[in-house]
């Protein structure tokens, strides 16, 4: 167990080891290993969070053409480090009427509903937190927290925009964790367990992203809907109610809500990664040639889901930066009338399928998977086109607007 | 197993901390002189017209009901999903009923108008 | 003592504490947030007596959804939302008297147990229970009537809400 396979292991053996020697009961000694394990966790995911908001901007800016901050260091890379200073030294004001213990309790839940879902990102195959059994679900209960960190943050202002976006904001967060919490249920019948260990590695023959494409851009929007990023971002739809739930929150608190919203992105990239684009793991069986073995070493393996990670940061952000917001009710109802019931049709395709299927070689096993998420997808866009062409029908014949171009163009 | 949830009890605590620590040296570093212009609510620059009261719109409390159930449904659905690999075709055949029931459940409340509007 | 006796110590104490926020304090918004707080307190017990998948539904199911229920329905009442009014009654101490005697009674029933004061058997190694609770749950010599009847349990819910937040216009 040499440090380059097994780091986590050889540390914390080594540890338990020289803490034992000083006499330490055993309790205790396994007590320490976790809290300087969970610091180390915590430290590179607050760096992590640095890094992305130098990254978002720099992103936002090229999608407008635009070069981004690029005065502060080269690259502009010192510019996070600027803001979080400015953000510190601004005054804290608390709004006349707020509701002090809840004011302070808003941001504060919602970055710790992101940070424990660090504890069971999978890095790699040796490095991660705790390899739960229902980790598939503590993803979703950190959902919950978070929707409750809203509500707090919103009520709390004594603001009646922030109480306005923090209902918009949390009826489209419960709306949408049910098509997100039936997607993900695919993986865990793909691969017969709730644990993300145990899905990564069950996708070293196939990504579930090709088993399953349906269920990835369900989970996709369900995501994209989950953060309250654009085209769902109701909460804080600026030119509407001016920043929603933390109209009111200044300085740090303000910075805590906007990096929380940051690194909540990124971990769902990387559990799009986990989930979907096999993680750490996923080479197609590559690390078993003898040539590729290094892949299989703890750290490539770390830099590979992060790479991974980013790219489902990427996706993310793209889609924020390109697309105009929905309203309020055309995104409730397409959750209620079109979202959920496609993630239904599409878990119960992969439930049956996976029975049927099962026999088959590999290949027939996957052709029929994506075949059958190809025909579902199919039917989809015909009904839907079809409900298209019949609403568009019905507007043409109602609108003022054609009876009037008709006119001129005569 | 103990050791998983004494771990995720521990994490929790530490991502308790860790906004409290930037808050704190916040208070500490910061100006703070309050003054009534600056603590009034905001709205958009002018003065607040009204009560601080918005007419919450009972359509909300509809949608957190329809959730609720739906939430319940998906819970119940995860046991389901881990034993369809030992099992017969059957069960699957047991989990489509289950959804299949709920489905119901939904067109019912979209035919009724439960799901217009926000 | 050990470990898991203190920690059941404080988990206890938080949901009692937070139960009694929950009746005692003046402002219905806080008295639905400790109630938050008393469900993750159980959420954690579940969670000690190795009850992984419990503990996560609490969470999911009871602070994702039924406090957010909760909160929905307090707000949509009035936006004072306190308690106007004494707390007691004029006549209080003779419910208390009632309630402190049930508990004595409750309390010398549980201490005459034979099971009381013994620690729970280790769960054996290698038992995968949320499987096992699957097979439970689909078996037909075990739980899968009980499944189904879920569903149509949770199918009433749906139509009685249904019903219920129409405003019975028809």
């Amino acid at each position: 167990m040499i440090f380059l396979n097994d780091p986590i292991n050889f540390i914390a053996g080594w540890m338990r080891g020289l803490l034992t020697g000083w006499g330490l009961p055993e309790g205790l000694t396994t007590v320490i290993i976790y809290v300087i394990g969970i610091t180390v966790l915590i430290v590179f995911a607050m760096v992590l969070d640095i890094l992305l908001v130098w990254v978002e901007r720099k992103v936002v800016a090229r999608f407008q053409d635009r070069i981004g901050p690029n005065r502060i260091g080269p690259f502009g890379l010192i510019q996070p480090f600027a803001d979080i200073i400015k953000l510190i030294i601004k005054e804290d004001l608390t709004p006349a009427g707020a509701d002090k213990l809840l004011y302070n309790l808003g941001p504060v839940l919602a970055i710790a509903s992101v940070i424990i879902l660090w504890a069971i990102l999978p890095l790699s195959e040796k490095i991660f937190g705790v390899d739960l059994n229902v980790a598939v679900l503590y993803l979703v209960a950190a959902g919950a927290l978070g929707t409750l960190s809203i509500i707090v943050g919103g009520w709390a202002s004594n603001n009646k925009y922030a109480l306005l976006g923090a209902f918009r904001m949390v009826a489209n967060m419960i709306a949408y964790e049910i098509p997100m919490v039936v997607v993900l249920l695919i993986p865990t019948i793909l691969a017969d367990t709730m644990s993300v260990q145990g899905i990564t590695q069950a996708q070293s023959g196939m990504w579930f992203a090709i088993l399953s494409p349906l269920g990835l851009i369900i989970f996709l929007i369900s995501a994209i809907a989950e953060l309250g990023r654009s085209p769902f971002d109701l909460n804080e739809a600026e030119s509407e109610i001016v920043a929603g739930f933390h109209i009111e929150y200044s300085g740090m608190k303000f910075g805590l809500f906007y990096a929380g919203e940051l690194l909540h992105a990124f971990t769902f990239g990387g559990f799009m990664a986990v989930l979907f684009f096999g993680g750490y793991g996923g080479f197609f069986g590559l690390e078993k040639i003898g040539f590729f073995s290094w892949l299989d070493n703890p750290f490539v393996q770390a830099l590979v889901f992060l790479a991974k990670a980013m790219f489902g940061y990427w996706v993310i952000m793209w889609i924020k930066y390109s697309m105009p917001r929905i309203r309020i009710d055309h995104m409730l109802a397409f959750n209620w009338k079109f979202l959920t019931p496609l993630a239904l049709v599409v878990l119960v395709n992969t439930a049956v399928l996976s029975k049927v299927l099962a026999g088959l070689p590999a290949w027939g096993y996957v052709l029929g998977m994506f075949l059958s998420n190809i025909v579902i997808g199919f039917i989809t866009v015909e009904i839907l086109r079809a409900y298209g062409r019949k609403q568009h029908k019905v507007e043409s014949k109602l609108s003022p607007q054609n009876t009037q171009n008709q006119e001129q163009a005569v | 197993m103990q050791n998983e949830w004494l771990y995720i009890g521990i994490f929790l605590v530490f991502g308790l901390i860790v906004p409290i620590v930037p808050l704190v040296f916040s208070r500490l570093v910061a100006p703070r002189k309050p003054n009534p212009i600056k603590q009034s609510t905001y709205e958009c620059g002018v003065e607040t017209v009204g009560d601080t009261w918005v007419q919450f719109k009972a359509q909300y409390y509809v949608f957190a009901l329809v959730f609720l159930i739906f939430d319940v449904e998906t819970v119940f659905l995860f046991p389901w999903a881990l034993s369809l690999k030992q099992m017969p075709l059957f069960v699957v055949l047991e989990g489509v009923l289950f959804i299949g029931i709920l489905v119901a459940g939904l067109v019912y409340a979209w035919r009724k108008g439960m799901l217009e509007w926000a | 003592m050990t470990v898991d006796q203190i920690i059941f110590i404080l988990c206890a104490a938080l949901i009692l504490g937070s139960a009694l926020m929950v009746v005692t304090t003046g402002k219905l918004i806080h008295a639905a947030l400790w109630l938050v707080a008393a469900l993750f307190g159980v959420a954690i017990l579940y969670a000690i007596l190795q009850a992984g998948f419990l503990a996560v539904v609490q969470v999911v199911v009871y602070i994702g959804a039924i406090a957010i229920l909760f909160i929905f329905a307090v707000m949509l009442t009035r936006r004072e939302m306190l308690d106007k009014g004494a707390q007691t009654r004029s006549n209080w101490w003779l419910p208390a008297l009632l309630g402190l005697l049930i508990l004595t009674g409750l309390v010398f029933l549980i201490i005459g147990q034979p099971a009381f004061g013994r620690t729970a058997a280790e769960m054996p190694l290698g038992v995968d229970t949320l499987r096992n609770l699957g097979m439970a749950l689909v078996s037909q010599n075990a739980f899968v009537l009980p499944f189904e009847v879920a569903s149509i349990l949770l199918l009433a819910a749906l139509v009685g809400a249904v019903f219920v937040a129409s405003g019975n216009n028809e």
